[in-house]
């Protein structure tokens, strides 16, 4: 049963081939900008590495990049067969080549639709990561002495006041971490005693943030310390105070900007697969027309084009069984051996 | 005795005209990006507009735009024209316009130097409308309730953290002034009353700056208060000081930072106004000229000489002062020749007396 066939009259053929030479060259070009975008992505993702717990995240951009190059590769074929086909003496050649070049294909185009899939669903991974990669942010910003953790208080502070966002869910997650180190507290102090005694762990907690949690846009001089005692500051209240920090979180802040580009290089690859998906098709159909006119003197007469000769199931079941003859022929020849040698054993 | 005479085959005529043709759309695209420096630096300026105290730098970019729309104009009618010079027959249509041409090419590459000049001439007076307007933003730091001044203090808090600078000359700048508007003061507590009385002005006055400047490169959390005095501090030693606050002035900072684009832009448009100078208006001065001189002498075919100058550089110079000299005599009857030359019958003129006529009757 045959797939899609299609009558192709010989002007529909020549058509055919133009149209397709054009389109694989703006394939080629789409492949570029695919490559582009992946290597886009992968700098915005790496620049941030310090806030990620770990690079799942990065198979995104990675796919991106291997799927641009391959297309590259596939349409600089494609236009190269089109270019061929109209000539009978030149096309034969490219006969044995085809049919693992449709299989390379369609596995490629088939990875660009699933990198378009898992920008979307990579959501859920690069939150646990952005979570805990701040957790820990927020945990050793004090430790400025410690090597490998040197940098995490610049870092934080540039994140906070780039994104404009405080904490890692919101500002409070300050107030249950020690983010003063001890080497700047003056332990003679009865006020620093009473807060390290009042503590279970002997931690230093305050109410307050650091300055890179302050809002510019507020009117009056930014408020860092006892945030919560409305009393300590004139003409002061917690709740209503709007402007004075960044009330927003820092995960939420990276999820949506991480989410808004992965979204909008999703939507472009998206429809560079679907010009890619009909270079394809368009070439499948054209091959198929022209190997019906292989072999007839009269090369103008109207033949017909198909997707694929059987149907779905056995076509799939064609490709995939030699690759599995060669994994169970392997099995075969290793219990092949064994019986040889038992019996011989005795 | 001319100057920079080469003689020119018909040939060697032709080529000179399509080079220039090439030589004047590559000056229109050089026109293009001078309009386009000219528009990167007024917007840059205008960016940090409100630490200015005048616009007065901005005749800079505005030169330069100008001058950058005038080279695409000038250099696209100068490439028509040197396309029609190849042919001695198109030439003469050009005849007339080609000697303005060459004067306002002449007057609008000045005005390219002009620009360049410009850009490294102007750093004194931007260091001084800085120095006011810095002054007087930080003034109305406090005054966030007041229209026309309400975002001078998310302005100030934006330039000193992406310029990493605090106060006009340094953070010192901000002990001062009063940064603390009076609506944030609890008038009724005896620190407060007791800090405002302590000074003559009756500003309420503290050795603090704001969170803006403090600096991401330190160790430890940021000090912003007592700052004069580091024994208030835990461990609060001189490095700590040092890496505490940004230690630039936010002067300083604009300065370096506008002064870095006016040099490369100058030196770009330099490189522009060599290029005009030495090839475009060289050659299409050799162009005119040659193309004159074949006409002078009838034959198309021949060869002809092109110069810079006809006579030498001294005698052109005086030529064309005395014209400049003579403009301004056009109604001042001296050279009339029929005044003060005796005329012949002056001397035999006779007095008239009365003649008598008879009438008859």
């Amino acid at each position: 049963m045959v797939v899609m066939k299609m009558k192709f009259p010989f002007e529909k053929r020549v058509k055919l081939a133009q149209g397709l030479w054009l389109l694989s060259w703006c394939a080629t070009v789409a492949g570029a900008t695919t490559f582009t975008l992946g290597c886009l992505l992968k700098t915005e993702l790496r620049r941030r590495a310090e806030v990620m717990d770990n690079s799942d995240v990065h198979i995104v951009p990675n796919t991106l990049m291997i799927v641009g190059l391959a297309s590259l590769g596939i349409n600089y074929f494609a236009s190269k067969i089109c270019q061929d086909a109209l000539d009978a003496g030149r096309f034969p050649r490219w006969k044995n080549f085809l049919k693992p070049y449709f299989a390379v294909s369609s596995f490629f185009t088939v990875l660009m639709l699933l990198a378009v899939i898992m920008s979307y669903a990579m959501k859920g991974s690069l939150e646990s990561s952005l979570k805990a990669g701040l957790r820990n942010g927020i945990r050793f910003y004090k430790d400025t002495d410690t090597p490998g953790r040197c940098f995490q208080k610049q870092n934080i502070d540039r994140l906070q006041m780039e994104f404009q966002c405080c904490g890692n869910n919101d500002f409070r997650d300050w107030f249950e971490v020690q983010w003063i180190s001890n080497r700047y507290l003056d332990f003679s102090s009865k006020e620093v005693k009473d807060r390290i005694k009042s503590n279970v762990d002997g931690r230093y907690l305050v109410d307050g943030v650091p300055f890179s949690c302050c809002n510019p846009s507020s009117p009056r001089p930014c408020i860092q310390n006892r945030l919560t005692n409305n009393s300590a500051h004139y003409n002061y209240d917690y709740q209503t105070e709007e402007l004075n920090i960044y009330l927003r979180g820092c995960r939420e802040a990276l999820l949506n900007y991480y989410m808004g580009l992965m979204n909008t290089i999703g939507a472009g690859v998206l429809s560079i697969f679907l010009l890619q998906g009909s270079v394809l098709v368009s070439l499948r159909f054209l091959q198929t027309a022209m190997e019906a006119v292989a072999g007839n003197e009269n090369t103008e007469i109207e033949t017909e084009g198909y997707l694929l000769e059987k149907g779905v199931k056995e076509t799939a079941m064609e490709y995939l069984n030699p690759v599995l003859t060669f994994l169970l022929l392997k099995n075969q020849v290793q219990e092949g051996t064994s019986d040889e040698a038992a019996p011989a054993a005795p | 005795m001319a100057v920079g005479k080469i003689t020119f085959t018909k040939t060697e005529r032709e080529k000179l005209a399509e080079v220039l043709w090439l030589l004047n759309w590559i000056s229109v695209v050089t026109g293009a990006i001078l309009f386009g420096l000219g528009l990167f630096l007024k917007i840059e300026i205008q960016k940090w507009q409100e630490v200015m105290s005048e616009q007065g730098i901005l005749y800079v970019p505005h030169m330069l735009i100008t001058t950058g729309l005038a080279a695409c104009g000038i250099n696209y009618l100068g490439s028509k024209i040197c396309l029609d010079c190849a042919d001695t027959n198109k030439f003469l249509r050009w005849k007339l316009v080609m000697m303005p041409y060459i004067v306002c090419t002449f007057f609008f590459t000045a005005c390219v130097l002009a620009g360049a000049l410009m850009c490294y001439s102007v750093r004194s007076q931007l260091e001084e409308s800085l120095y006011l307007g810095l002054r007087n933003t930080m003034r109305f730091y406090k005054d966030t309730d007041t229209p026309g001044r309400c975002y001078l203090k998310k302005t100030l808090d934006l330039l000193q953290i992406q310029f990493q600078c605090c106060g006009n000359a340094d953070y010192r700048d901000w002990f001062q002034i009063q940064w603390v508007s009076n609506r944030y003061l609890d008038m009724t507590d005896s620190a407060v009353v007791d800090r405002v009385r302590s000074n003559v002005d009756g500003k309420y006055l503290m050795d603090s700056v704001p969170f803006s400047c403090c600096s991401t490169l330190s160790s430890r959390p940021c000090i912003q208060h007592n700052l004069s005095n580091p024994a208030a501090h835990a461990h609060y030693d001189e490095q700590s000081q040092q890496l505490n606050l940004w230690r630039r002035g936010c002067q300083q900072a604009l300065l370096d930072h506008y002064t870095g684009i006016m040099q490369s832009i100058g030196l770009t448009v330099l490189l522009i106004w060599l290029f005009e100078v030495l090839l475009v208006l060289t050659g299409v001065r050799y162009l005119q000229t040659a193309m004159e001189n074949v006409i002078r002498l009838g034959d198309p075919e021949s060869e002809s000489e092109g110069w810079i100058l006809e006579n030498s550089l001294a005698e052109t110079a005086c030529y064309n002062f005395n014209i400049i000299k003579n403009l301004g005599k056009c109604y001042q009857v001296d050279d009339d020749p029929n005044i003060n030359v005796p005329t012949a019958a002056a001397d035999r003129e006779v007095p008239s007396h009365q003649v008598r006529v008879n009438v008859a009757s």
